[in-house]
């Protein structure tokens, strides 16, 4: 029996139609929007202005706060603009807009292929430098890297976890990835186990990566203290309390963070992101992106510079089909519905999916017939059901007693209804309000 | 790009489960136990059935048209269910003003008063049965003997297993009979061997899980396998008890109704275990021979409570880490 996380969970159909293309860096565009907020906290503050040169990896955005990322530019050329510019979220936010001129390289990025195993650096300097790259969760969540690895006082991180899960459908960067850089993600794994100080890491994979688990399972022999461990396909594998459940057997309680239980989860595409940016000094200046969908013409996973148009993408992987009907930023399951494809890459873009009109409509809500699915399902164990009711009526302390804000707003819920009911639409806001209230309590 | 991007919420996909796929799943693990009735009652399991789903479809549309005013949605297969359970639970010689009556009320005032699927309290099918036997308890208990029986003997009409478990239980048929479904009974509640069928097909297509019905069950053989250790009679004989008398039909089929059954794991355990217990308690010591219908009638009364006092088990609630 493989490994998997105890309570619900769903099994889409994986679609994984990029699976096995060789990641390709798609030729630079003419210009690159790179936006000052692609993280969750506070947005940078630009420090660069109209007229400026920049070369690629030169910091163009400086973190405020301690919950913040630098950012730093992915081409050289001029600085055009500092405007406004949609991004994922359909909000129009600062962004730097640049006029690709060349490709020079700021002169410390190690540009080489070459592997770099030995650091010697002390934990603070690696996490320094972390900070310094301007490295955020590349699944999605975007959360600030150094942050994360910084354990509150008093906590301990006792285990690294590194998801290669990719549990999304469709999704296939993270796979490709740990096909072409085994090598470079266990030596950031090395890195942040130093950095945290901890003897244990596990890697877990969802075994419809066999390959992906074969080379890993190999590798890991010359890196003492990293395991592989296969996976369940399972939805969602990938969540941080669920991956810890299914790797440790430990649940992260309520309303707490995974150090909590001594975990600390890293992504694998942020694991090479550590890496270049410790051993060549890079910064995140790029990111792998998968374009897929059931009409594209080429699925394909894609090197991208931060701040390329979508349209690019788009077009390397032959173009936007006739019969799109929505374009999501990340998966099926978790990803945003773009109200527009003319934003730029940023780097928590895991995959662009291109999704037909005819899969992209909802079909009209019907009344629940209590049929217990969505409980069934849920992987945090909650109902549903009983919070969209407690949240179309407004009964916001129940729905706090019901643990709504637990909720990991995967979607299983939706997914499975057989009444089509928009269960995670309405706890999503339900959640949002009890959040509020339990803020306003605290103040 | 010229036409506009649709945009929602997340998530993107869906399962494609429906209403209908749930409700033509649990017709067709009905089938077994039609079959069985085909073949002991003849063409009169096929009338009784057939007027049943009519009478029931028909009623739907009715009302949700022309006094509810709203678009009827009867192709969702839920009328057919309770058209077909109803036909199961009756004698195969009803008059058919009384199926039709039984009908009436079971879509009429138990389902739609309260604002149609997905809303009503009770099961319909189980309330029309009930309704049934308390305004016409002759004909409701009148039952033909079977095909088989009547090769053998010339008896128009005979009693259930449950009724000579009251009256005279060394007339008992053997336990493989009862099994088989050769024993006289409602239309389709003879046969555990193409109900239990059905049960298969049900948790193999994930369509209900296991709790309601394992939970009736297992109480009914614990209740009164303890009673027949006690006191080894025939009326405490848990195997008797667990293949006769509308057990199977009711553990299986009309017990596990979404709409009327709790949402947790938990709240089902209970729930089967009440009805379990009511079943045996009625059946040993109540005026009538057989409770299931009265015990799930019940329990349907006391699932909002389920549902209030049964939360799931959340998740880091069960596990402390070390």
């Amino acid at each position: 029996m493989l490994k998997s996380f105890r309570i619900g969970g769903i099994h889409p159909k994986e679609n994984k139609l990029s699976a096995g293309m060789a990641i390709q860096s798609i030729a630079l565009p003419a210009q690159v929007v790179i936006p000052l907020s692609q993280h969750i906290g506070a947005p940078c503050q630009p420090i660069v202005k109209k007229g400026d040169k920049v070369k690629v990896g030169t910091l163009i955005g400086k973190s405020v706060g301690f919950v913040s990322a630098q950012i730093h530019s992915s081409v050289s050329g001029t600085v055009l603009k500092i405007d406004k510019a949609m991004d994922a979220s359909g909000y129009k936010r600062d962004a730097v807009f640049i006029n690709v001129e060349e490709d020079i390289w700021e002169e410390q990025i190690d540009r080489s292929e070459a592997l770099v195993t030995e650091c010697n650096l002390s934990a603070k300097e690696i996490l320094e430098k972390i900070a310094a790259a301007g490295i955020v969760g590349m699944g999605g969540a975007t959360f600030p890297t150094h942050v994360k690895l910084t354990p509150p006082p008093g906590m301990k991180a006792e285990v690294l976890i590194i998801n290669g899960v990719e549990c999304e459908p469709y999704l296939t960067s993270d796979h490709q990835l740990m096909m072409e850089k085994s090598d470079e993600i266990l030596v950031g794994i090395t890195l942040v186990m130093k950095a945290l100080n901890v003897q244990r890491a596990i890697v877990g994979i969802e075994n419809n990566k066999k390959d992906a688990v074969a080379l890993f399972t190999k590798k890991v022999k010359a890196y003492p203290g990293i395991e592989v461990q296969p996976l369940k396909v399972q939805y969602p594998q990938g969540g941080e309390k669920q991956l810890i459940d299914a790797l440790t057997g430990r649940q992260v309680p309520s309303g707490a963070l995974p150090i909590s239980v001594g975990a600390v989860v890293q992504n694998v595409g942020t694991l090479f992101a550590i890496y270049e940016a410790v051993q060549k000094n890079k910064p995140l200046i790029e990111r792998v992106v998968t374009v897929t969908g059931k009409e594209v013409q080429r699925p394909c996973n894609l090197r991208a510079r931060i701040g390329t148009p979508l349209t690019t993408l788009i077009d390397a992987a032959g173009g936007i089909p006739e019969s799109t009907g929505k374009v999501i930023s990340g998966g099926p399951m978790m990803g945003k519905a773009l109200a527009s494809i003319d934003i730029p890459v940023a780097k928590g873009t895991s995959g662009i999916l291109i999704v037909p009109t005819l899969e992209a409509k909802r079909k009209a809500m019907k009344d629940c017939i209590r049929c217990g699915k969505c409980v069934q399902v849920c992987p945090m164990g909650l109902n549903p059901t009983l919070l969209m009711n407690l949240t179309e009526y407004e009964v916001w302390d129940r729905a706090e007693k019901n643990a709504i804000t637990d909720c990991i707003e995967c979607g299983s819920c939706s997914y499975t209804c057989p009444a089509d009911r928009p269960l995670l639409d309405y706890i999503r806001l339900g959640k949002g309000k009890v959040n509020g209230i339990i803020r306003a309590r605290k103040n | 790009m010229e036409q506009k991007l649709i945009v929602s919420p997340s998530p993107h996909v869906h399962s494609g489960d429906t209403i209908p796929k749930n409700m033509y799943a649990v017709l067709i693990a009905l089938i077994p136990a039609f079959l069985v009735a085909l073949y002991t009652f003849r063409l009169d399991a096929l009338l009784i059935t057939a007027l049943s789903v009519l009478f029931c479809v028909g009623f739907e549309y009715l009302i949700v048209r022309f006094v509810m005013k709203k678009e009827p949605s009867i192709l969702d297969g839920s009328a057919i269910i309770t058209g077909v359970l109803l036909a199961f639970n009756v004698p195969s010689g009803l008059p058919i003003w009384i199926l039709a009556l039984g009908a009436l009320f079971a879509i009429g005032v138990v389902k739609l008063t309260f604002g149609g699927l997905g809303n009503n309290i009770f099961n319909p099918a189980i309330a029309g049965r009930i309704f049934l036997l308390i305004s016409f308890p002759a004909q409701m208990t009148n039952w033909p003997s079977t095909a088989m029986a009547v090769e053998t003997t010339d008896a128009v009409s005979s009693a259930t297993v449950l009724g000579l478990l009251k009256q005279a239980p060394e007339a008992l048929p053997n336990l493989q009979q009862m099994f088989l479904g050769l024993e006289p009974g409602s239309l389709g509640e003879m046969s555990a061997a193409a109900l239990l069928l059905g049960l298969v097909y049900l948790l193999c297509k994930r369509v209900i899980t296991w709790h309601i019905p394992v939970s009736i069950l297992v109480t009914v053989a614990l209740f009164t396998g303890i009673l027949f250790l006690i006191d080894p009679l025939p009326q405490y004989n848990p195997l008797i008890h667990l293949f006769s008398g509308g057990l199977m039909l009711g553990a299986i089929f009309m017990a596990t109704d979404y709409v009327t059954s709790p949402l947790t794991k938990k709240g089902m355990i209970i729930f089967g275990a009440g009805i379990g217990f009511v079943t045996v308690a009625i059946r040993l010591w109540g005026a009538y021979p057989e409770g299931i219908s009265f015990a799930i009638l019940l329990m349907n009364a006391f699932t909002p409570l389920i549902n209030t006092y049964t939360t799931p088990k959340r998740f880091g609630e069960a596990v402390k880490h070390g």
